[in-house]
């Protein structure tokens, strides 16, 4: 690939690709904008949209007014806690698929991927009157259970795909070094996982922060996350854009930057290595 | 120090066996060679000299004992790999020092030991660079730098050499030579190239299929290979190996002429042939000659002063006195 | 490449995920075949009462089955398309050397990571709304007159967000495969006396048809269960009724959960066809 390209064909390149990048980029950027104007301003034409003045009063109305914290430390804790619980579960059972493969890998890891692909409405009710029994409704113990659960198989693939790329002579060399099972997890593999590992955190916190049917169909006041806060906009009343905009802005905020982050690992950890 | 023992060791991996039971026998500080074709089982062997494998039957004796049982990490031995098996995330010190952290040595004499060793190896300017920065051939001498650091009873390689090129192969084939002669310990060295076995071992293992071909010194499999496969596979270039008439005057089904022992004339010999494509490496040239009498080419030495064009007519005359014939199933005939 | 005692450890440590997946499947999995052969009302009357099949019958002669299952189908079939083809070019575009490449890679993928409730109603409302929507004026500005997006247009438009949303992971997947061509094969393609086209249709191609499987299979089984975006823009009115949202209705809204139930079964056997050959290629690169 390393052959000259004329300047000529990469400025065409370049224009193209900018501008459909912009066009599809261009719905975030747009809220973003109106998240800076007022309710009035947020309604007219684009020209007058951009002409008008910038403001942050939207952003403080959303707080003051619906309680965007309690929505988002509510996103944050049913992510990471699902995420981190998934892990603790995932590491082991990924760790002997990789090393210490048998004839009934295969099946067991292909089973696990074919639960992930159960429609969660098939069996939404069982859940919800189950949910509603053990008093896990609208808590976020039960969303981070659930959304554990769903992910689960990703996460074990993704670590799996990851274990299986640390040579196995490494560890045979760490054993033949003296070091015992514990001393070859502790000192070989996990200082060699830790990337894999961390990709798939990134992963599996973007995948839980958007989970967006069990979050709305589980959850009703205490428990909602920003999925849940922000369906609430679907049938306001009044003028809402700048607000619905500030309100948005801050819930994809933060994902999309995590997002940014884990590109490559996000081909991997979707395709279930399929697509490397 | 050292002696390893295999009594009636075989290997099965689900039902396919992939080492019938086989004995063998290592004296303290031999350099034996496993060689072999790929697939041949000699790294398998090796595994399970190492404990990385279970024996499916048998026993491993390390020095006596029964060693069967006993996991890798505690049965002495130090191994280096065809890949290396550096620990990527640890600097050359640490890697070296491993093996003496897990046996928990007090920090000065695992100071002292590294860089001992680092000196040996030529190391020591590289002490705190990452593998990842080091060339294959620095790799190579980390590798054996964490194995002798923890003076195990035996050595073990697995195809150390095959990842580089062909000129430091040589250089490291030197090394490991000269580090055998100076710590006089047991190495058992498991390769597919018959040059590096020629010019290494103490004791060669030829394995085929499993199967323990022969055992003997270089100059032994040299000079008397037990069967056609031993006979075809030490010795470059290749023994050549005819049937046929010429074979059934000799009283047998297969003779074998190892090309020095072939003389090649343009006026007259034995066998009339056709020079085909010609080799030249200086000192020797290898002609590859058509001959009427076999389907196959022979391959033939001549000195290097010796010119002879794509066609020419020649004459060969074998060396009766190192002829090696063999039977109808391969086995050299006395 | 191991031994009895890490055999046995290994055995241990896969239990707990192993367990919880099969709970996981298996509980609920039994709960709603259990339900599907009931009269199960839970606010008039609880359970009624076993009725065989009935549920069955019932869910797919009701009116609204088949709409749900052709709007199910235009949506998963018109994304996948949309996104597909769009996709491949825009993979092509990206892989080509320009300046500012990761830049425009980020702006490409960021829908992605949109929460769905947010592209659902910054669509519906910043976008789409006939009287505000920046689409409205856009058409005012040039004189025509603004369409009713998501009323008179709505599976244009459904399908125009939720491909938006998908456009980015297709994008990404197929960028990725078409990195990794080996750039000696288009070398001697080149070398062959190939062309621009035939390089593309001989060797890139075939090269994406893997990765191309991957993403309609993916896509597939997500878009068949896409739930949020009807949520929350037309809430199932308008002809926009898939059967996923459909089965919703039955069992949380008219709590029906016999009906309901049954179709979840439909549901699951549906997505089931699918995966099947999902997992066949996933499967295949395992032994790789």
């Amino acid at each position: 690939m390393a052959r000259a390209v004329t300047p000529r064909r990469k400025m065409i390149n370049t224009t193209l690709a900018w501008s459909v990048g912009l066009l599809i980029f261009f719905p975030i950027l747009w809220i973003i904008v109106l998240s800076f104007k007022t309710e009035g301003d947020a309604i007219k034409t684009p020209i007058e949209v951009l002409t008008s003045v910038w403001t942050f009063e939207s952003y403080l109305v959303v707080q003051d007014r619906s309680d965007y914290f309690k929505h988002f430390s509510n996103s944050v804790i049913i992510a990471m806690g699902s995420t981190l619980l998934g892990i603790l579960i995932a590491v082991p059972a990924a760790w002997s698929m990789a090393f210490v493969p048998s004839k009934r890998t295969r099946g067991i890891l292909m089973w696990m991927l074919s639960t992930k692909m159960l429609p969660a409405v098939g069996v939404l009710y069982p859940i919800y009157i189950g949910f509603i029994k053990l008093g896990l409704l609208d808590t976020r113990l039960g969303l981070i259970i659930v959304l554990m659960l769903i992910n689960l198989p990703i996460i074990v693939w993704m670590l799996y795909t990851y274990f299986r790329e640390i040579p196995g002579e490494i560890l045979e060399a760490a054993r033949m070094d003296g070091a015992t099972l514990r001393e070859e997890v502790l000192y070989v593999l996990t200082p060699m996982a830790i990337p894999g590992i961390a990709s798939t955190i990134l992963l599996n916190v973007i995948l839980a922060w958007n989970e967006a049917f069990w979050t709305l169909n589980l959850t009703a006041a205490k428990a909602a996350p920003l999925t849940a806060f922000i369906a609430s906009y679907s049938s306001p009343e009044g003028l809402f854009y700048a607000k619905l905009s500030a309100a948005s802005v801050m819930a994809i905020a933060p994902i999309l930057i995590l997002g940014w982050f884990s590109q490559k690992q996000l081909v991997r950890g979707l395709t279930f290595g399929a697509v490397k | 120090m050292g002696k390893i023992e295999l009594t009636q060791v075989s290997k099965s991996f689900d039902d396919t066996e992939v080492i019938p039971p086989l004995d063998l026998k290592i004296e303290d500080g031999e350099f034996v060679v496993f060689v072999g074709p790929s697939g041949c089982g000699k790294s398998t062997l090796l595994r399970l000299i190492a404990g990385l494998e279970d024996v499916t039957t048998g026993q491993v004796l390390i020095d006596g004992q029964d060693a069967t049982d006993i996991p890798p990490a505690k049965r002495g031995l130090a191994m280096v790999f065809q890949s290396y098996a550096l620990y990527p995330h640890m600097s050359v010190r640490k890697n070296i020092a491993f093996p003496l952290r897990m046996a928990r040595l007090d920090k000065s004499e695992q100071d002292r030991r590294v860089s001992e060793a680092a000196k040996v190896l030529n190391l020591t300017d590289y002490l705190d660079r990452r593998p990842g920065q080091l060339s294959g051939g620095q790799r190579q001498r980390v590798a054996i730098g964490r194995a002798i650091v923890r003076e195990p009873a035996a050595f073990l390689f697995d195809e150390p050499l095959s990842n580089l090129d062909a000129a430091l192969r040589v250089g490291m084939r030197l090394e490991i030579s000269e580090l055998h002669k100076r710590l006089a310990t047991t190495m058992i060295y498991v390769t597919h190239d018959q040059v590096e076995a020629m010019t290494m071992a103490d004791k060669i293992v030829v394995l085929q299929a499993g199967v323990i071909e022969q055992v003997g010194s270089p100059m032994e499999l040299y000079r008397t290979p037990r069967n056609t496969f031993v006979a075809g596979f030490i010795g470059s270039p290749r023994m050549n190996l005819l049937n046929g008439p010429n074979a059934t005057k000799h009283d047998a089904h297969t003779i074998g002429i190892r090309p020095e022992h072939i003389a090649i004339s343009t006026r007259a010999g034995d066998w009339p042939g056709v020079v085909g494509v010609s080799e030249h490496l200086g000192s020797d040239t290898f002609f590859h000659v058509k001959c009427d009498d076999f389907p196959e080419p022979l391959t033939v030495r001549a000195d290097g002063d010796l010119d002879l064009r794509y066609g020419a007519k020649v004459f060969l005359t074998p060396d009766t006195a190192h002829l090696h014939r063999f039977d109808q199933k391969g086995l050299r005939l006395k | 490449m191991a031994t009895q005692h890490s055999r046995s450890a290994a055995r241990l440590m896969m239990t707990p995920a192993v367990i919880l997946l099969l709970g996981w499947m298996l509980v609920p999995l039994t709960m709603t075949l259990y339900f599907s052969f009931k009269k199960y009302l839970p606010l008039r009357g609880g359970d009624l009462g076993w009725v065989g099949f009935d549920n069955y019958i019932r869910f797919v002669s009701s009116s609204s089955f088949w709409p749900a299952v052709a709007s199910t189908l235009i949506i998963v079939g018109g994304v996948l398309i949309i996104t597909v083809i769009l996709g491949t070019l825009l993979a092509l575009l990206l892989d080509q050397p320009m300046w500012g490449q990761g830049i425009v890679r980020i702006l490409v993928i960021a829908p992605f990571f949109v929460m769905p409730t947010v592209s659902g109603l910054v669509w519906k409302n910043m976008f789409m709304d006939p009287n505000n929507g920046f689409l409205a004026h856009l058409f005012n500005a040039f004189g025509a007159e603004p369409i009713q997006w998501l009323s008179q247009a709505s599976m244009p438009s459904l399908i125009m967000i939720v491909s938006w949303q998908w456009l980015p992971f297709a994008t990404l997947i197929l960028l990725t495969a078409i990195q990794s061509l080996d750039s000696e094969q288009i070398e001697a393609s080149e070398m062959d006396g190939a062309g621009w086209f035939n390089r593309f249709r001989f060797i890139t191609l075939p090269h994406l048809a893997r990765a191309i499987t991957v993403v309609i299979l993916i896509q597939t089984i997500f878009l068949l269960s896409i739930f949020a975006e009807i949520f929350v823009t037309t809430a199932g009115a308008f002809g926009t009724k898939t059967l996923t949202y459909l089965i919703f209705q039955r069992v949380l809204e008219s709590q029906n959960v016999g009906l309901g139930s049954a179709g979840g079964v439909y549901a699951i056997i549906l997505a089931n066809i699918v995966a099947i050959f999902l997992m066949r290629i996933v499967g295949k690169n395992l032994d790789a």
